[in-house]
C-alpha cells in the first residue's frame, strides 16, 4: 500500500479490494430492516398469546378475523403514518379526521337524500383540502408538523361537533345501513370479500358452521383486504418508485434533498393529504359496518397510529422505516388488545402494555439504527 | 489558452446585500480541462462568490457567460440544467440512505411505464458502483447506508454524483478541508481526474498545499475584491501564501516571531550567567516555599 501512496496514477482500490469484499450474509442484511424488530415482536406476542389464550378461541377462524379486523382498521391509518413520518413529519390530526369524514358522509346521506357515493366523494374532497392545508402550512411557515396538526386536532374535531349539531342537533346520525344496497362506490367499504370460498371451505369441513348450517366466518371483511392493499401498494411505492425515494430524502434531509433537485414540498403535501385520504377511508368503512356516525369517532386514534408506526421501526426523525412494519405494528396491536380480552385479563392493563411495547420498540429500532451506522 | 472560449467567464462581477458589499468587480475565466483553484481567507466571498456562480445568488452587477453565451440562473436548479455542478460542503447526501439511492436522489431511472413505473435498481446499483470504482473507490455494497462511508468517500460520492449527470462545470467547496491526507489525495486525484475528463473544475480552498499540486490557475481573492487571476507558472507557492494571507501580516508575523527568538536567546544567555554565582540554596529556598504553598492550598 505504501508504496503505492507516491503515485497518484497506481489505483489503490485494486490493491485492497479482496479485503474489503466480503460476503453480508442474508441474516446481516435482515437486520438492517427497519421491521426486524416489529417481525421479532410479532412472533413473540403470537407465541404468548397462543399458549395463554388455549382453549378460548382467540385462534378459531372467527377468532382470527376478530384481531385481525381491529388490526386492520388500524393498519389503513397506520400505513399512512408510516409513509409521512418517513417523509419527516406527524399527522395528529387523523383521529379527528376520521370523526368529521363520517359525519360528511353521513349527514348528507340521511338528512338531505344525497346518493351515499356522492357523501363518500364530498368526505373524499374535504379529507384532500384537509392534507393539502395542513402540508402548505406545515411547508410555508416551517413551523413542526406536531404544532400545526395539533391545531387541526382541535379544529377538525370541534367542525364535526360544531357542524352536525347545527345541521341536525344531534352529535350522533343513524341509519346508514339502508342507503347501502345498490350504492356502487359504498360497496367498496362495506361487507366481505370472498364469502364463496369460505362457505366452500364449511362444506369441506375446514372451518365449523353454526346451528344454521351458515360458517362461523362468512368472509374476509373487507377492512382487511384495504389493510393488505394499502401495505402492499406503499410498500412498493417506497421501495420501488421515484417517489419512494423522494420520501426517504425529503424526511432523511430535506434541504439536501431539494438541492438534489427533489420536490420536497410536494411530496410533503401529497403524504398529508393521503394520510387524511387513508382517515376518511378508516371512516367509510366503521360507518358502514355500524350504520351510523358519531362525532368522537377515531379519538386518540393518531397517537395509536403513531405507536404501531414506530413499533414497525420507523424513526421519528424520518428518513427511515416501513409500510411492512407498520403493518406489523398494528397486527400486534389488535393481538394483544383482542388476546387480553380473550385470555381474561383485565382489559385495564391493555395501555399499561401498549407503552411498554412503544418503549421496548423505541430503545430496539434507536440501537438497530445504530448498528446500521457502523456496519461495516 | 487564449484563442479559445472559457468555459465559464465572470466578467466585473459584484453582489451586495443591502449595505454590504459582498463581492465587487470580480473577473475571472475558467478554461475546459483546467482547475482553477479559488484562494482566499475567511470573509473574503469565496462563499458568496461560488453561490453566485451555482444560482443560489444572483449578481447585483456585473455577467456571466457560460461557454460564450451569457447566463443567468434564476436558483441552483436553472445552474445545474445548466451544467454547473456545485459540491458543497454539507454534500446533499442523506446519511441513512443507501449509495445509489443517494447517487440518484431527484433523478431516479425508471423502466416500465404509467402507474407501474419502477425504478431500475439493478442498473442503479451497476452504476454507481461502476462510478464509484471510476475514481478508485470501491464500493463493498452499494445498498449501504451513506453513513457508513469515510468523509473521503462521501466527497467523492459527491463528486462522482456531478460528473456523471453531466456536469461542464464542477464547483468544489473546500473538499479536502475535513479530511486527514490520504483521504484528501483521494480527493484531489479526482478532481485531476475530472480535468483530465475536459470539466472545467473551480476548487475553493484554504490550503495551499492541497491547491498547488492539482491546480492550473489560481484566483485569489480578499475582502470582497480580487487579487488577480495568476497561471501555475507564474507563480510560487509561497507567493500564493503570502498574498493569500496578505504579504504585509505575514511579514509582521515574522518580525514578531524572530523577537522572540531573540528574547528567548536573550533569556538563556542571562539565566546561564545567573546560574554559576547563585548559590544552590537560593533555588531550593524557592522551591520549599512553592511546596508549601501546595500543601498549604491542598
Amino acid at each position: 500500500m505504501s508504496s503505492n501512496e507516491t503515485n497518484p496514477s497506481a489505483a489503490p482500490a485494486a490493491a485492497d479490494k479482496d479485503e474489503r469484499i466480503q460476503r453480508v450474509s442474508f441474516w446481516k442484511k435482515a437486520l438492517n430492516r427497519p421491521e426486524l424488530g416489529a417481525l421479532a415482536g410479532t412472533v413473540l406476542v403470537l407465541a404468548f398469546f397462543i399458549a395463554a389464550s388455549s382453549g378460548t378461541g382467540m385462534f378459531t377462524p372467527a377468532g382470527i378475523i376478530n384481531f385481525l379486523e381491529v388490526a386492520a382498521q388500524l393498519g389503513i391509518i397506520a400505513t399512512a403514518a408510516a409513509l409521512l413520518m418517513i417523509g419527516g413529519e406527524f399527522d395528529l390530526s387523523i383521529g379527528s379526521m376520521i370523526g368529521l369524514a363520517g359525519i360528511l358522509i353521513a349527514i348528507p346521506a340521511v338528512e338531505y337524500g344525497w346518493p351515499l357515493w356522492a357523501a363518500i366523494l364530498l368526505a373524499f374532497a374535504c379529507a384532500g383540502l384537509v392534507g393539502w392545508i395542513n402540508g402548505n402550512l406545515v411547508n410555508k411557515t416551517g413551523l413542526p408538523s406536531f404544532i400545526v396538526t395539533l391545531g387541526f386536532l382541535f379544529i377538525l374535531r370541534g367542525l364535526a361537533i360544531g357542524v352536525s349539531r347545527l345541521l341536525t342537533g344531534r352529535t350522533q346520525v343513524g341509519g346508514v345501513q339502508e342507503h347501502i344496497p345498490g350504492d356502487w362506490f359504498a360497496a367498496l367499504f362495506s361487507g366481505e370479500v370472498a364469502t364463496g370460498l369460505f362457505s366452500w371451505m364449511a362444506t369441506q369441513g375446514w372451518i365449523g358452521t353454526n346451528f344454521a348450517g351458515n360458517p362461523v366466518v362468512s368472509g374476509i371483511p373487507v377492512s382487511i383486504v384495504w389493510w393488505l392493499g394499502l401495505t402492499a401498494v406503499a410498500t412498493w411505492v417506497l421501495l420501488c418508485t421515484p417517489y419512494g425515494n423522494w420520501i426517504f430524502a425529503s424526511g432523511g434531509d430535506a434541504n439536501a434533498a431539494r438541492n438534489s433537485g427533489v420536490p420536497v414540498h410536494r411530496v410533503k403535501i401529497s403524504l398529508f393529504m393521503f394520510t387524511a385520504f387513508s382517515a376518511t377511508i378508516f371512516a367509510c368503512i366503521q360507518v358502514m359496518d355500524t350504520g351510523s356516525a358519531d362525532t368522537i369517532r377515531g379519538l386518540l386514534k393518531e397517537l395509536e397510529a403513531i405507536i404501531a408506526v414506530v413499533i414497525g421501526g420507523a424513526l421519528l426523525t424520518g428518513g427511515y422505516g416501513s409500510a411492512i412494519g407498520a403493518a406489523l405494528g398494528a397486527l400486534i396491536f389488535g393481538m394483544v388488545q383482542m388476546g387480553i380480552f380473550y385470555t381474561g385479563v383485565n382489559t385495564d392493563w391493555f395501555q399499561v402494555f401498549l407503552g411498554m411495547m412503544l418503549l421496548v420498540a423505541v430503545l430496539f429500532n434507536n440501537y438497530m439504527r445504530k448498528k446500521a451506522m457502523e456496519a461495516k | 489558452m487564449t484563442t479559445q472560449t472559457p468555459m465559464i467567464e465572470m466578467r466585473s462581477v459584484s453582489k451586495h446585500f443591502g449595505s454590504v458589499i459582498a463581492l465587487s468587480d470580480i473577473s475571472m475565466q475558467v478554461y475546459a480541462g483546467e482547475v482553477m483553484c479559488l484562494l482566499g481567507d475567511n470573509g473574503a466571498g469565496k462563499s458568496t462568490l461560488i453561490k453566485t456562480l451555482s444560482g443560489v445568488h444572483q449578481p447585483t452587477h456585473g455577467e456571466m457567460l457560460l461557454d460564450g453565451e451569457p447566463a443567468r440562473f434564476k436558483s441552483p436548479a436553472y445552474a445545474l440544467d445548466a451544467g454547473i455542478a456545485t459540491v458543497f460542503q454539507d454534500l446533499a447526501m442523506v446519511p441513512l440512505m443507501s449509495i445509489t439511492r443517494n447517487f440518484f436522489m431527484g433523478r431516479e431511472p425508471t423502466v416500465g411505464w404509467g402507474p407501474f413505473k419502477r425504478i431500475d435498481w439493478k442498473y442503479a446499483d451497476r452504476i454507481a458502483k461502476q462510478e464509484m470504482s471510476k475514481i478508485g473507490i470501491d464500493v463493498r455494497d452499494p445498498s449501504q447506508p451513506v453513513g457508513t462511508l469515510s468523509g473521503g468517500e462521501r466527497q467523492c460520492v459527491a463528486i462522482a454524483r456531478a460528473v456523471y449527470f453531466g456536469a461542464k462545470v464542477l464547483i468544489l467547496d473546500e473538499p479536502t478541508s475535513a479530511l486527514g491526507v490520504k483521504q484528501a489525495s483521494v480527493v484531489l486525484r479526482y478532481i485531476a481526474k475530472a480535468r483530465a475528463d475536459g470539466l472545467a473544475v473551480i476548487f475553493i480552498t484554504h490550503n495551499v498545499h492541497h491547491a498547488f499540486p492539482v491546480a492550473d490557475a489560481f484566483t485569489l481573492l480578499s475582502r470582497g475584491g480580487s487579487l488577480g487571476s495568476f497561471r501555475k507558472e507564474e507563480v510560487t507557492r509561497e507567493e500564493v501564501l503570502n498574498m493569500m494571507a496578505g504579504g504585509a501580516e505575514l511579514e509582521s508575523l515574522d518580525a514578531e516571531l524572530a523577537e522572540f527568538q531573540r528574547s528567548d536567546r536573550e533569556k538563556k544567555a542571562n539565566s546561564a550567567a545567573a546560574d554559576q554565582p547563585t548559590p544552590k540554596a537560593d533555588g531550593g529556598n524557592v522551591d520549599e516555599s512553592a511546596e508549601k504553598r501546595l500543601a498549604g492550598g491542598y
